[in-house]
């Protein structure tokens, strides 16, 4: 278990500027019938411009609340959280993200593009420029040809792509993804994994990306963010040294490895603590 | 479907044969009391070709029935008033005015009530003691009470027939309006998206399912109202009218026939609604 200074040693700001994403002592207690539950202690996390930060950990460690937290889907008891400068309340009013949940959850009543079309008709985007983006996002994430397709007609993988699609489609600098391929099969996640990381290459967007499995939280991310749980907290914090480019062989390498132990020692230290 | 044809026509027959015993029984009573009267020995052949041919028979004959359907309907010219087609169409326009009434009223409760904390927790109760209320106790009061205020004719009627079909779409609609998982609520929360878009983006569409069902419940139930609503206005047309007038006259091969008119309008009704409600989620895309 890394001390608290150790932690705040990596997560403190270098500069105000570059900051994205700053998390300081967030605390979220929950009220429930069965008495308060700490979902969220001392978070302290900065995630700057460009990053891809991975968050994993057991369930119930507070990673799925922390990131509905930035999105503004949860208000902190306690600390200060900022995005881009921002409350998260005020960065979701400017629309400052876009957020792909677990489930693709597109309507089953609108055709893939008009399912991508979704946030920008919400946002008043003009008609052209609601045409050329859905083309665009729809290229970006490999569904050309299926516009006219109902999501039925998709297989799951399809359907979450989509679903990224309708995430990217405004200008948002942030991706905020909650076990985005947690319901994918192993072959499929793979594929997505390696699209993922060449769209966030193209985009150069902020990518917050929730999940349980070490291999790819280690094959995406630049940092890493072990969570523990009862009461959810951070318990390491683990800078990916793995090059930019990475082929999906990459995982056999002794680097690789060698992260990914790191992980499991630290959620096998998170969970040592209860 | 073809598959189908032939255990309904297994158990159109069984019914029918059903039919023609208990009319045979049942009828047999007055012939033999009129033979006895008559000091005449009857032959059970006898007994049982009487029993089919009565004019006022407890029980009539599935084709004594169906005979006066044919005269009632393709026989009589349709203005006439011993046609059935206009005194179903009478009980029609009165159905469809008050399926409009109640559907319009029970969307727009829905709307309120998954909309608003306060109608939500008092709408409902209402909603819900209303159709304890036996429909036949208080058709009269509403006939009489618009009466009083000079509304006479087709739209009393309506409104009892909206009073039974509101109900089902309330409730359809009310559940159908929820059905949106909380994922999808959050969805359009991290768009900023206002208490209207969320409405006419997501809950409206996918309450449609839960709405055509409602309707199909509902436009059966506007027409029992419609009926209903004939009996105790001493009505001189509509369905309702031809089964009072039927049972002052023991008429039973006229209320026999309205009945089954009042039947096949309601099936036919329900399989308008159904139709509608293919052609449309067809439309929309979603599979049926």
């Amino acid at each position: 278990m890394l001390s608290q200074t150790e932690i705040d040693g990596f997560t403190a700001p270098d500069g105000p500027a570059e900051a994205v994403i700053d998390a300081r002592d967030v605390q979220l207690v929950f009220e429930t019938n069965d008495g308060p539950v700490q979902a969220l202690k001392d978070i302290n996390l900065t995630i700057e411009k460009g990053e891809f930060v991975s968050f994993i950990g057991p369930s119930g460690c507070g990673k799925t609340t922390f990131l509905r937290a930035v999105a503004g889907l949860e208000k902190p008891t306690g600390g200060t959280l900022m995005v881009n400068g921002m409350t998260p309340d005020e960065a979701r009013r400017a629309r400052a993200y876009g957020y792909v949940f677990q489930a693709a959850g597109l309507y089953p009543w609108r055709s893939i593009a008009r399912n991508v079309r979704l946030p920008l008709e919400i946002m008043g985007y003009s008609k052209a420029d609601q045409e050329s983006r859905v083309k665009k996002v729809l290229q970006l994430v490999d569904l050309e040809g299926f516009e006219r397709k109902y999501p039925w007609q998709l297989s799951g993988g399809m359907q979450q792509r989509a679903s990224i699609a309708r995430a990217l489609a405004f200008d948002a600098e942030i991706l905020l993804m909650d076990e985005p391929f947690g319901a994918l099969d192993e072959i499929v996640r793979d594929h997505l994994n390696e699209q993922l990381l060449a769209l966030w290459a193209r985009t150069e967007k902020t990518i917050g990306f929730v999940t349980h499995s070490i291999p790819e939280a280690v094959y995406l991310s630049t940092k890493i963010v072990v969570m523990s749980p009862r009461p959810g907290r951070i318990s390491d914090v683990i800078l990916n040294t793995l090059p930019k480019e990475r082929p999906l062989d990459i995982r056999d390498t002794p680097e690789f490895l060698e992260i990914a132990h790191r992980v499991r020692e630290g959620l096998r230290a998170g969970h040592a603590y209860d | 479907m073809r598959q189908s044809i032939l255990p309904v026509l297994t158990v159109v027959l069984i019914i029918l044969g059903i039919w023609y015993l208990a009319a045979a029984w049942m009828n047999s009573t007055w012939t033999l009391q009129q033979a006895e009267r008559a000091e005449q020995t009857l032959s059970t052949v006898e007994v049982l070709q009487d029993t089919m041919q009565q004019d006022r028979p407890k029980l009539p004959a599935p084709h004594q029935v169906a005979v006066e359907l044919w005269e009632t309907t393709a026989e009589k010219k349709i203005t006439s008033k011993r046609s059935l087609v206009y005194h179903g169409w009478i009980t029609l326009s009165a159905t469809l005015l008050g399926f409009a009434i109640g559907t319009g009223l029970g969307v727009l409760l829905a709307v309120g009530i998954v909309h608003n904390r306060a109608m939500d927790m008092s709408v409902m109760p209402w909603a819900i003691a209303s159709q304890t209320i036996p429909i036949l106790a208080i058709a009269p009061m509403i006939i009489v009470v618009l009466n009083s205020v000079g509304v006479t004719g087709l739209l009393p009627k309506a409104i009892i027939s909206a009073y039974l079909s509101f109900f089902p779409v309330v409730v359809g609609m009310v559940k159908g309006l929820r059905s949106p998982a909380p994922m999808q609520l959050d969805l359009m929360r991290t768009y900023s998206a206002s208490q209207s878009q969320v409405f006419w983006n997501l809950r409206l569409p996918a309450s449609v399912p839960f709405l055509f069902t409602s309707l199909k419940v509902g436009i059966a139930a506007s027409l029992v109202g419609a009926i209903v609503g004939e009996l105790p206005t001493g009505a001189v047309a509509g369905l309702g009218a031809r089964l009072l007038a039927g049972s002052y006259y023991g008429q039973t091969i006229q209320i026999w026939s309205a009945l089954i008119a009042a039947a096949v309008l309601a099936a036919s009704l329900v399989g308008i609604v159904s139709l509608l409600e293919r052609l449309t989620l067809h439309k929309m895309g979603m599979r049926t």
